[in-house]
């Protein structure tokens, strides 16, 4: 599978497209994922228990949408781009979306 | 008296928040700086791009972090808050994660050996309480060498 944030794929020609695929996952933000963010709080700096959760997130929204992507006979998303919402008080969602398309 | 315990505490976080966050937001720009030399040789665009003849393979690429303020900073801010205007500490604290998520961003791509990257996003949304995240993407591209151009 090959993922683009441009409208095409480099050196290869679009065949067929399918449509938008789409892959979310809502997580809370509220997770005591690094014992040191009350103390970052104080001293400032990066929350690397945090950033890790975000990317983990990230991945399985890219995941999903992939795995739709798969499911229409894609080999590749084109034009991806990525969104975070606040659904609730300390939920986060995000939110990847593309065009699936078969190249080449 | 626990009156004068808690205005110790504040004064104490207050000092630790100054002196620890200001040394460490000063390390984290001159580590900044540093990256953003070494991996200057990799261009990074936000336009749309329409020709791709001079690139080969491409592949996503992200960057991310979650950044805290100090307790210095915050409470600066939530004084400023009051009356309204710049909060400067706070725009500090943003550059320093933009430019932090680019750079991963790139230290990825050159993992994968790229030379540019196309069409990059960034984002960056609140984590209440614990600081913020931006996040960058982009398109890592390999250039065609002139060889396979010409043939």
């Amino acid at each position: 599978m090959i993922l683009t944030t441009i409208e095409a794929v480099p050196e290869k020609k679009i065949i067929s497209h399918f449509g938008i695929v789409t892959g979310s996952t809502v997580r809370s933000k509220h997770f005591g994922r690094d014992l040191f963010a009350g103390l970052k709080n104080i001293i400032g700096g990066e929350l690397k228990g945090y950033t890790e959760l975000m990317e983990e997130t990230r991945d399985e929204a890219t995941e999903r949408m992939v795995a739709q992507a798969v499911k229409l006979g894609a080999n590749a998303i084109v034009g991806i781009r990525y969104a975070t919402s606040d659904v609730a008080p300390g939920a986060a969602e995000v939110f990847a979306y593309g065009t699936a398309v078969k190249v080449e | 008296m626990e009156a004068l315990f808690q205005l110790g505490l504040f004064i104490i976080l207050l000092t630790a928040g100054f002196f620890f966050g200001s040394s460490r937001e000063k390390k984290h720009y001159k580590s900044i700086l540093e990256r953003q030399k070494k991996y200057a040789v990799i261009a990074t665009r936000s336009e749309k791009i329409r020709d791709f003849s001079p690139y080969s393979d491409a592949m996503l690429v992200t960057g991310s972090v979650v950044i805290a303020s100090d307790y210095f900073k915050n409470f600066v801010a939530s004084i400023k808050n009051l009356f309204g205007g710049r909060l400067n500490g706070f725009e500090s604290l943003m550059d320093r994660g933009r430019r932090e998520s680019i750079l991963r961003m790139k230290e990825n791509a050159s993992r994968w050996g790229a030379d540019e990257i196309l069409e990059v996003r960034l984002e960056s949304s609140a984590l209440d309480a614990i600081g913020i995240e931006v996040f960058a993407y982009g398109t890592a591209v390999k250039k065609r060498k002139s060889s396979d151009a010409s043939a």
